[in-house]
């Protein structure tokens, strides 16, 4: 097991320093940079003397260098002191813009999540053990419809039924009179009270495939012989589902158990841009739309860095739930 | 438990035919596959979607896609079969919508027109479109006489109608997923079966690149790769670029699937007795291991399909996929992108209640397929 996660660490390594090369070249490959794309504004503010500028702006980040030294460039400053760049647009350094939205993204995935788990699971087992039941079809029938809403769509659709039958206004998770006030109670029963709707959506994105694939894992074990086993000892039905069943049935889900660490960073980001949250999401889009490459660089690099992590995670979960699987 | 289901089926079999009949494998999976109502049902509401929407979509579109008609987001016009004085018609008609500023909120207003019927009519002629690219006509399923208009899911913030842009848009979005999972078919299969068979470093080098891929964050790479599409390109070279950029995305999946299937077939006892044979590489590949899982391979593609229409129309949605003046049901759902817009003109949302729709019967057929898949367990 130890050899098992030192060998795919070191693999993980060279992963990662490809990664951060490839996500550079991703950032770049649009064709302008900030600066072009913000030539008007620029204008707007300093005049005539926007060319001496901007000419200046390109030396202070490196943007005249050739690409592979704008990388070690930017590589060096995050290896050696953290530093992740600035940001254009905002005028402030990166680190600052993403420990700023860390936070309530994670509360609203962390939460979302604990939502579609306590959801999906018990709708997942019963659907299976109750086969061909109503309960069973009517829930089958709304997981399809679940997996077959685009999230955006889902978002827009909840946030019109609600406003039109309960008058709920949305978008934000501050309203306007806490946006800038320090924390108070008040304010955190506001942004409770704003988190219900995007937990709700977010929540119910990932639910309906969840169901589904809890059901069709138990489905396959219930034929099992160890199931019949446990049964003619004598044991209740609920051990049997819940001690030997489900333990092999949450398989699937640990093995991408994982892949929340990217989520619990990137938060849903559609969704977020259409219930205007302030996640890091949309920031993220944000970053990517107006070119401001070191924020947008920042995040493709720590979401792929999460990902392979996650993977890892997920891998060495599996090997302790799972006693069949050894690792040599 | 599938013991005694198998004897009841030969029994039933017994009982209609009274011969033993050969089967093809692709008759078996229709066979079965025609037990799933809800996956017959997909499969033929795709089949009309397809017929709509990607062959005449100019015939069962009663306007064009660029007619812009006065007024903006007309409401949908409802059909009637019983006009204001109560009397019934067997021939359904509309009424005609006409327009006021409202002089308190300052918005369009829509009251309808009561004072003259139009019936709907078969077979009318209208805007020019051609067949198939064959030849022109005018003629339409249906649509009114002149004067009165016929916007079944309103119109939007130019006057086009909604319900012809969405058959138009429908051609774009059925066709991108098809024609996208079909070229990420072809390079996770080539890539995915050099991988499986060739082994040692080309199948490390292989899997290393898969892995790198997957661990890129979606959305930030298509962006990157949609911004990376030259503004000045035609539509249509847009389109081709998308779609070849959502199976780009697409084929490391199903190279890990083929990859894992070619290694456990190569060592099967067929795949040996081909080998004695001599029979040459390239003839066990498609004769001997394709087929073997060919069936398995296109539940995952049908699964597939729903999933790039998805990514299209969110892609496009967020502006950063197809853009006007392609039509697209993303594009035409970037309209409903604000929620005072929903609010205000809550038919915008209906190409969404389209894409719903394919994507659900994808998701039905997919899961029918995937019980039919395999006929002889």
């Amino acid at each position: 097991m130890l050899n098992f996660i030192l060998r795919r660490s070191i693999f993980m390594i060279i992963n990662i320093m490809l990664i951060s090369i490839l996500a550079f070249t991703v950032i770049q490959l649009p064709p302008g940079d900030f600066l072009s794309s913000q030539l008007e504004s620029l204008r707007a503010q300093y005049g005539n003397n926007v060319e001496d500028r901007i000419e200046y702006l390109r030396e202070l980040y490196g943007l005249n260098l050739p690409m592979h030294q704008q990388y070690l460039k930017w590589i060096k400053g995050i290896i050696f002191r953290g530093d992740f760049g600035q940001s254009f647009k905002e005028n402030r350094s990166v680190k600052e813009i993403v420990v700023e939205r860390l936070p309530l993204t994670m509360i609203i995935t962390l939460f979302s999540l604990l939502l579609t788990w306590v959801i999906a699971i018990p709708i997942g087992v019963f659907s299976a053990v109750k086969k061909y039941t109503v309960f069973d079809y009517i829930f089958t029938f709304i997981a399809f419809i679940g997996r077959s809403i685009p999230s955006f769509l889902l978002a827009l659709i909840l946030m019109f039924f609600l406003y039109e039958n309960f008058g709920m206004s949305i978008g934000g998770l501050f309203s306007p009179e806490f946006k800038n006030a320090s924390w108070s109670l008040a304010k955190i029963m506001d942004l409770f009270k704003h988190m219900i709707l995007p937990v709700i959506i977010i929540g119910a994105a990932g639910t309906a495939g969840m169901v589904r694939v809890l059901r069709s894992m138990v489905l396959d074990e219930l034929g099992k012989q160890y199931v019949q086993t446990a049964r003619s000892k004598g044991l209740a039905e609920r051990v049997v589902i819940w001690k030997h069943i489900f333990r092999i049935a949450i398989l699937p889900i640990i093995s991408t158990i994982g892949w929340l660490l990217p989520r619990l960073v990137s938060g849903a980001m559609i969704i977020s841009i259409v219930l205007n949250l302030p996640t890091t999401g949309a920031i993220m889009y944000q970053s990517l739309l107006n070119q401001d490459m070191f924020v947008a660089g920042a995040f493709v690099l720590l979401l792929s860095t999460l990902t392979i992590i996650g993977t890892l995670i997920s891998d060495i979960l599996l090997g302790l739930v799972d006693p069949r699987i050894r690792y040599e | 438990m599938t013991d005694t289901k198998i004897n009841r089926e030969d029994k039933t079999d017994f009982s209609v035919e009274t011969k033993p009949v050969a089967r093809t494998q692709w008759q078996l999976i229709w066979k079965q596959f025609k037990r799933h109502k809800l996956a017959l049902f997909g499969l033929y509401t795709l089949l009309i979607l397809y017929v709509v929407c990607v062959a005449f979509p100019g015939f069962f579109a009663p306007y064009s896609q660029t007619n812009e008609f006065e007024g903006t987001n007309v409401p949908p016009h409802r059909i009637r079969f019983v006009d204001v004085d109560g009397n019934f018609h067997i021939r359904p008609f509309v009424y005609n919508r006409t327009q006021e500023l409202d002089m308190e909120t300052f918005q369009q207003v829509y009251t309808t027109d009561t004072s003259k019927r139009y019936p709907i009519k078969f077979f009318v002629r209208g805007d020019k479109y051609s067949v198939l690219g064959l030849y022109e006509t005018d003629i339409h399923l249906f649509g009114v006489e002149d004067g009165g208009r016929i916007f079944l899911f309103g119109s939007e913030d130019l006057g086009r109608d909604l319900f012809s842009r969405v058959i138009y848009a429908g051609r774009v979005s059925l066709t991108i997923g098809f024609v996208g999972v079909f070229i990420s078919m072809i390079l996770g299969l080539l890539l995915g079966g050099i991988s499986g068979l060739a082994g040692g470093v080309v199948d490390e080098l292989i899997q290393r690149i898969i892995e790198l891929l997957m661990s890129i964050p979606k959305i930030p790479l298509w962006m990157a790769l949609a911004a990376a599409i030259p503004q000045q390109w035609s539509a249509i070279k847009v389109y081709f670029a998308i779609t070849i950029i959502l199976s780009f995305m697409g084929w490391t999946g199903i190279a890990r699937v083929a990859r894992s299937k070619f290694i456990s077939l190569r060592e099967e006892d067929f795949v040996a007795a081909a080998h004695s044979f001599n029979a040459p590489m390239t003839i066990i590949i498609i004769k001997h291991l394709i087929p073997n899982f060919m069936s398995y391979l296109i539940v995952r593609l049908t699964l597939a399909i729903p999933g790039m229409i998805i990514a299209e129309t969110s892609l496009s949605f967020l502006g950063v996929g197809l853009k006007a003046p392609v039509v697209s049901l993303g594009v035409l759902l970037q309209r409903a992108q604000s929620f005072q817009t929903v609010s205000l003109y809550p038919w915008l949302l209906l190409p969404g209640l389209i894409v719903v729709i394919v994507v659900l019967s994808y998701n039905f057929v997919g899961d029918g397929l995937r019980d039919a898949a395999d006929p002889y367990s």
